[in-house]
């Protein structure tokens, strides 16, 4: 390996709300195993543009580092996914880097993703228990459902999700799966399914599971694999079930 | 542009809470069933907290296996595995609630793994012989997490709880009488300072990982939250006892751990010695083996590598092997740290051994609080990694998840008392305190802003953290703490001269890391010279001159205070800590020697 190996990479870049964006190069020298992250690092101890200018370090957001937590999300040549596991080996260079598209920018990578999280109100994303004093054990259930809803509980709220999905986006109120895939957690739980109906309630109007254009691309965007289009066809048979009961009674 | 302002009229039943993990959320559900309004402030959204990195487990002697265990037989092997500096009442405290907190994770909906009769799975894990670490895969702290960010949720749809995401703490307000009574906080992207009264004020702002540059923790783990408190006046308690995990895959960016539930399944540790894997934990530690305390199986990694010479190729690296259990049970079991190595290394964790090696873990030392959770500072409460109970030396693993919903569930009650006792009410408290307190920190950001000097922030950081890495961390010598404790005043000198070539007004990162240096430098302080005054070996801190546990000296909590009038980034003298030593309430179980090559003794 030479000694003066670099890798290139480009950053979108916007200084805030509003302002105008364009992109900019950066040339950062090699070291084994480096991930993005470990490049935006370095640009924060150095950071000289490939023209050799000095320039501020670009902003980007991050915390755990080992995708769990959700918060490095941005776009890495073009895929919507975590920048703590895009490995520089594995990407082709120059490495072009964005922010998200479908939240509002505050800074260079950094989007708001508050809405994901009021999808999760909306849709009532809990169990309704009656308070944290001590009523003994939960629920019996089997290791299959266990195992099932924990693949589903791996959500962290990325976003991935609905970057990729065409039918989401600001102009639009459609939850995307995300939320949806919450509404199946909690309605397969034993003591969750007793307010199943509310959580279909919520996905059934406008919005709601009906606006999904079934493009697919969610569950190849998810970096836990979770299985989002098996839980939007599920919710959507369960509406569609919940909907013939009402009117019929 | 920043201005000061009361978000709100002071109320007597709204309080405030910094950090969404899990010590503030279950802060928060408690001291909403109390008939509290909480204020929720974390730095990034709640749910991306740092408690999503526990993996293994939640420990809890719920006894489903025949094998005997009890709170006790808990409470015993947490003191023992904390080498007799925990004050023994609240340990104990805690183990007897801990069957109960499981049960609650449990119907919050925590998808743990269950057994044939659809109950509970338990596990082992290090420092104990029984089978008492609930689990949901190998991401469990993620997913009580989450079960507690849900109930939040439902009371944050409910009105009762305000949650002010990306807005981080600066520092306590305290009223006429030396009451906490609110806190001033900014918001990262919009640079927005402000002011918040709450009758009690709670920190949840987990540990100091970033002290070391790179460690398990997540890069939002400055201290620094824990460290202006300091500078505000509260007692820091046994900072020097820094846990080391065994465990983790070196990285660039990061030290990523895995899980000691790896060990727990049946993991191995082994290096080739003589062309044969040498199980060397086994070998050293019969009883126990694998599944040693922490600091027994980093040090024992230490020996083998650096003084035997036996690192992989000769690099500081040694085997952690899974492949001889079943795929299948390990991805039902393991599943979630089997992706993180094979995403971050390229290999399969079920086909051949990971390469791993000791990384800077947790912070056993904290804010020191009384048995309520309160600081020496009124009304203000610490919970969770950044305050100093329970673990005392060492930590055992799974322990860390229990103690931080355990001390949520103690702070949440105590809070609610605390504001309804309230010495002064709070629309008796001056709302010039409100206003002079905001436009205090606006100040000290704004010449934050200005400085043109030639250093640059991250790169002190790195040389912080490269120094406390190799001198504070697993052996320690007093000549090489000397020597760290002088540094980092050279880095507080050279603090003065960084430059901010950045002007931006919206998410201006260099300047919240030049802020929170400031601070974290302060509290670097207080871990080196807590461990340069400690002479004697104990738990995680090991000396090699003084390699006994020394009860009649060291038996004792170390109390930092902060002298000086330093509390502000870029202030002349940047003050000293000072130390006494409190002594610890073993009154329950009797200090013996702790032992891990044979069964535990009774004492």
């Amino acid at each position: 390996m030479s000694e003066n190996k670099t890798i290139e990479i480009q950053v979108k870049r916007q200084e805030g709300p509003g302002k105008p964006s364009h992109w900019e190069t950066f040339k950062i020298p090699y070291k084994p195993n480096m991930n993005v992250i470990a490049c935006l690092m370095e640009l924060q101890i150095s950071p000289v543009n490939a023209e050799g200018k000095t320039s501020t370090p670009p902003a980007w957001e991050a915390a755990c580092l080992e995708e769990v937590c959700g918060t490095c999300s941005m776009i890495v040549n073009g895929r919507p996914r975590q920048a703590c596991t895009a490995l520089i080996d594995k990407l082709e260079q120059p490495i072009r880097l964005e922010p998200f598209s479908k939240f509002p920018i505050v800074r260079d990578l950094i989007t708001d993703r508050t809405r994901m999280f009021d999808h999760l109100k909306q849709v009532k994303a809990w169990i309704n228990i009656d308070g944290t004093h001590d009523l003994g054990p939960g629920p019996k259930y089997s290791q299959e459902l266990a195992l099932s809803r924990y693949k589903m509980s791996e959500c962290m709220t990325c976003g991935c999700c609905l970057e990729a999905c065409p039918n989401y986006g600001p102009q639009s109120k459609f939850i995307g799966p995300q939320a949806i895939n919450q509404v199946r957690l909690f309605n397969d739980h034993p003591s969750g399914e007793m307010n199943a109906s509310e959580r279909l309630e919520a996905v059934m109007g406008e919005g709601g599971v009906n606006d999904c254009g079934d493009a697919q691309n969610c569950v190849k965007a998810c970096p836990k694999q979770i299985p989002l289009t098996e839980s939007i066809a599920t919710i959507s048979r369960d509406t569609t079930r919940l909907a013939f009961k009402k009117l019929f009674g | 542009m920043t201005q000061p302002h009361g978000s709100s009229a002071p109320k007597s039943n709204r309080i405030a809470i910094v950090g969404g993990g899990l010590a503030g959320l279950m802060t928060t559900i408690r001291a909403c069933e109390a008939g509290m309004e909480v204020d929720l402030f974390s730095v990034v959204p709640v749910k991306r907290s740092h408690s999503v990195c526990a993996q293994g487990g939640i420990n809890g002697a719920v006894n489903t296996k025949g094998e005997g265990d009890s709170p006790a037989e808990h409470f015993d092997d947490t003191v023992y595995g904390g080498d007799f500096l925990a004050n023994q009442p609240p340990v104990q405290k805690m183990t007897d609630m801990a069957p109960g907190i499981i049960y609650l994770m449990d119907r919050l909906g925590v998808p743990f793994n269950r057994t044939a009769e659809g109950l509970l799975d338990f596990r082992r894990f290090g420092g104990t012989k029984h089978h008492r670490t609930a689990f949901a895969g190998a991401s469990t702290g993620q997913q009580l997490l989450y079960a507690l960010d849900e109930q939040v949720r439902r009371f944050e749809a409910e009105g009762k709880v305000r949650k002010f995401e990306t807005w981080e703490y600066l520092q306590t307000i305290v009223d006429e009488d030396g009451t906490a009574c609110g806190i001033v906080a900014t918001n990262v992207f919009s640079m927005e300072v402000r002011s918040f009264p709450a009758a009690a004020v709670a920190l949840a702002t987990g540990g100091p990982g970033m002290l070391f540059g790179k460690s398990t923790n997540s890069i939002i783990n400055t201290g620094a939250a824990a460290a202006v408190t300091y500078l505000q006046g509260a007692s820091y308690a046994n900072g020097e006892m820094i846990q080391i995990h065994p465990t983790a895959i070196p990285g660039p960016d990061k030290l990523r751990l895995m899980s000691e539930s790896a060990r727990g399944e049946g993991g191995r540790v082994w290096v080739p010695k003589d062309g044969k894997p040498w199980y060397f934990l086994e070998e050293m530690y019969p009883a126990y083996g694998n599944l040693v305390p922490r600091d027994i199986a980093t040090r024992a990694i230490h020996k083998v590598v650096y003084d035997m010479n036996l690192g992989l190729n000769g690099e500081a690296v040694v085997y952690l092997d899974l492949s001889h259990i079943p795929a299948d049970t390990l991805r039902k079991k393991l599943g979630a740290i089997m992706d993180i190595y094979e995403k971050f290394m390229g290999d399969d964790p079920t086909k051949v051994p990971m390469k791993v090696f000791p990384a800077v873990h947790y912070s056993m030392g904290g804010l020191w609080v009384d048995y309520n959770q309160m600081t020496n500072i009124p009304g203000l409460f610490a919970v969770g990694e950044c305050d100093y109970s329970i673990h005392g030396a060492n930590r055992l693993g799974a322990n860390s998840l229990l103690s931080c919903i355990y001390a949520g569930m103690v702070a949440g009650p105590q809070m609610a008392k605390f504001a309804k006792n309230r010495k002064r009410a709070m629309d008796k408290v001056a709302s010039s305190i409100f206003e002079t307190a905001a436009k205090a920190q606006i100040q000290q950001i704004e010449s934050v802003k200005k400085m043109d000097g030639t250093e640059n922030p991250y790169n002190l950081g790195r040389e912080l953290g490269d120094w406390m890495t190799r001198n504070v961390t697993v052996t320690r010598y007093n000549d090489k703490l000397k020597q760290t404790d002088d540094k980092i005043q050279e880095l507080q000198a050279r603090w003065h001269k960084i430059g901010i070539a950045d002007k931006g007004g919206w998410a201006n990162q260099a300047v919240h890391q030049t802020r929170q240096l400031w601070s974290m430098l302060q509290l670097a302080r207080v871990v080196t010279i807590g461990a340069l005054k400690r002479d004697e070996s104990r738990g995680a801190h090991y000396k090699p001159d003084f390699p006994n546990r020394d009860d009649e000296k060291f038996m004792k909590t170390t109390m930092a205070k902060y002298q000086g009038n330093g509390a502000a980034p870029g202030s002349k003298d940047a003050g000293q800590p000072t130390f006494s030593y409190e002594a610890v309430d073993v009154s329950l179980v009797k200090p013996r020697p702790r032992k891990y090559d044979v069964d535990k003794q009774k004492s």
